[in-house]
């Protein structure tokens, strides 16, 4: 593999293995970020997804009589498995990750056909099914390190990862910002609710900030490098910024969190850059991408703000994903009717 | 004011008759082929949904309730939808040739819809009022339509998928159409 056009700026075309490489290369920022402030148990997560994700892919490319080595070779279920590692609590149990992976790959990519014909983005359905299947687990967030908690030694990440739930772990698990902003505010004002939550740092929550700048920096590598267009980035920040603004009172206690609470906190930035891009599920023109990513804006905020789980994004990644085919199809025939009025 | 717009969005989004609350599956598999005849039958459901809440609880309010014959309902409202359905097919026919060839085939398949029946006893049930009910009957046949339509678009786009033969055809849009159950997941709790 050819890493020198991991560094030049322009390319010509790019196979779709070298796309993913740089998607991977793309998303390291955010990743070791989030390696910092929840330990090992991050990289846990990722490598045991990878091994499951191409043992899976592999197994249902023999059954259908496909050349294995060629698809494994285009690294994009090991860009499936990392976007869903990510989303996943660190070091979750490996039957969740392995349920998860499950229907990312076989259900979600390979019913379908495989690469390039999925209609749904396959890490989110994977995150989805797990959230509706498994909520207790899937909320076990570690408290990032520094603000209150230490990070667990590698014995405990590993006993927690083989599903015995050590009492080391409950100690440092808990709700993270978004969580806890939307359930246990009571009527504090958020000023009040900054400083008797040690867990929050200046923006959203400590850590949350600094994941999110991290997978910001990627998305701008992989804006810079041509592999996305700023559409469906910017209109989905975009929107969620405007909603926030639209419903932010400043800081009361009735308030919603400011614009950058919600930029900077949760999956926002991951979802905007890296999820929400992909050139399968979403729609073929750059139009449709502008409408998509407002959608998706939309449906975050209220998801986060009105709904009952504490981030929207997977299930707004989702229902965008299904009004894609839709909004392709309305703005062909837009187009046609202007084109028989000329 | 706010209370009716709950109920339009619930029926629309939250509750969504397809997705959530399982009903009017027949027409959601068998017309989402095309997005053409999604989309005629879209309008003849949102057309008759609406006007067969109306009817129903007229009839429930003022015809079953003051002879004590409650225990009717679900008989007389499958005979009051498909009155609804086979005048509005002749009224139609007689006024609106137009329209009648765009809806035609489609209404005689709404009286089969178990979304209108369960619309007309959801109305019950809940205690709406008569704006309610209308507004419970259009929000349910928009939410009807916004899914169908969009799965029908899905549809079209999945032809040119490569999907393994054992799922072909009917298989391949029950996992979509449970998929789409799944996001719509998202919506609990917002109204």
């Amino acid at each position: 593999m050819n890493l020198l056009p991991l560094l030049s700026s322009r390319n010509q075309t790019l196979t779709t293995a070298q796309i993913m490489l740089l998607v991977l290369v793309a998303a390291l920022p955010g990743i070791l970020v989030m390696a910092v402030f929840f330990g090992s148990g991050i990289l846990m997560n990722i490598a045991w997804l990878i091994l499951c994700a191409a043992v899976l892919e592999a197994v249902v490319l023999k059954i259908r009589n496909k050349p294995v080595r060629k698809s494994l070779g285009d690294y994009s279920a090991v860009v499936t498995a990392l976007l869903l590692a990510v989303s996943l609590p660190p070091a979750a149990p490996w039957w969740l990750g392995l349920t998860g992976i499950f229907f990312a790959i076989v259900v979600a990519k390979h019913l379908y056909g495989g690469l390039g014909y999925n209609p749904f983005n396959p890490a989110m359905v994977g995150y989805a099914v797990l959230l509706i299947s498994f909520p207790v687990e899937m909320t076990r967030w570690l408290l990032p390190s520094g603000a209150v908690a230490q990070l667990p030694d590698f014995s405990s990440v590993l006993s927690s990862f083989l599903g015995q739930t050590a009492t080391t772990m409950d100690a440092l698990v808990g709700a993270t910002a978004l969580d806890q902003f939307k359930l246990d505010r009571g009527s504090q004002t958020i000023a009040e609710y900054w400083t008797d939550n040690p867990l929050f740092g200046t923006l959203s929550g400590t850590g949350w900030e600094w994941i999110n700048a991290g997978f910001l920096a990627g998305g701008l590598y992989m804006l810079y490098r041509n592999i996305i267009t700023w559409h469906i980035p910017a209109a989905v920040l975009g929107t969620m910024a405007m909603m926030a603004l639209l419903f932010y009172d400043g800081g009361s206690s009735a308030s919603h969190g400011s614009p950058f609470f919600h930029l900077f906190g949760g999956a926002a930035m991951l979802g905007a850059f890296f999820i929400a891009t992909d050139p399968v599920s979403g729609p073929t023109t750059n139009t449709g991408k502008l409408y998509y990513g407002v959608l998706i804006g939309l449906l975050i905020y209220s998801i986060r703000i009105w709904g009952s789980y504490p981030d929207g994004v997977a299930f707004a990644v989702l229902l965008a994903n299904f009004a894609a085919p839709g909004i392709d199809h309305f703005i062909r025939l837009s187009k046609q009717g202007s084109s028989h009025a000329e | 004011m706010t209370e009716l717009l709950l109920i339009l969005v619930g029926a629309v989004l939250v509750n969504n008759f397809v997705l959530t609350q399982f009903l009017g599956l027949c027409p959601f598999m068998g017309v989402s082929g095309k997005v053409e005849t999604a989309v005629g039958m879209s309008a003849a459901t949102l057309f008759v949904l609406t006007l067969a809440s109306a009817c129903s609880y007229l009839v429930f309010h003022y015809l079953l309730v003051p002879l004590g014959l409650e225990y009717l309902r679900t008989i007389s409202f499958i005979v009051v939808i498909a009155a609804v359905v086979s005048m509005t097919e002749m009224i139609m026919h007689k006024t609106s040739p137009l329209l009648y060839r765009i809806l035609g085939i489609f209404l005689p398949l709404i009286t089969s819809n178990c979304a209108v029946l369960g619309v007309a006893l959801l109305n019950i049930n809940q205690a709406h009022s008569f704006t309610e009910s209308v507004l419970y009957g259009f929000g349910a046949a928009a939410g009807f339509s916004l899914v169908l339509i969009l799965f029908a678009a899905m549809r079209e786009k999945m032809q040119q998928c490569d999907i393994p033969e054992p799922f072909q055809g009917p298989a391949i849009a029950m996992i979509t159409a449970g998929l789409m159950s799944l996001a719509f997941m998202g919506f609990t709790g917002m109204v």
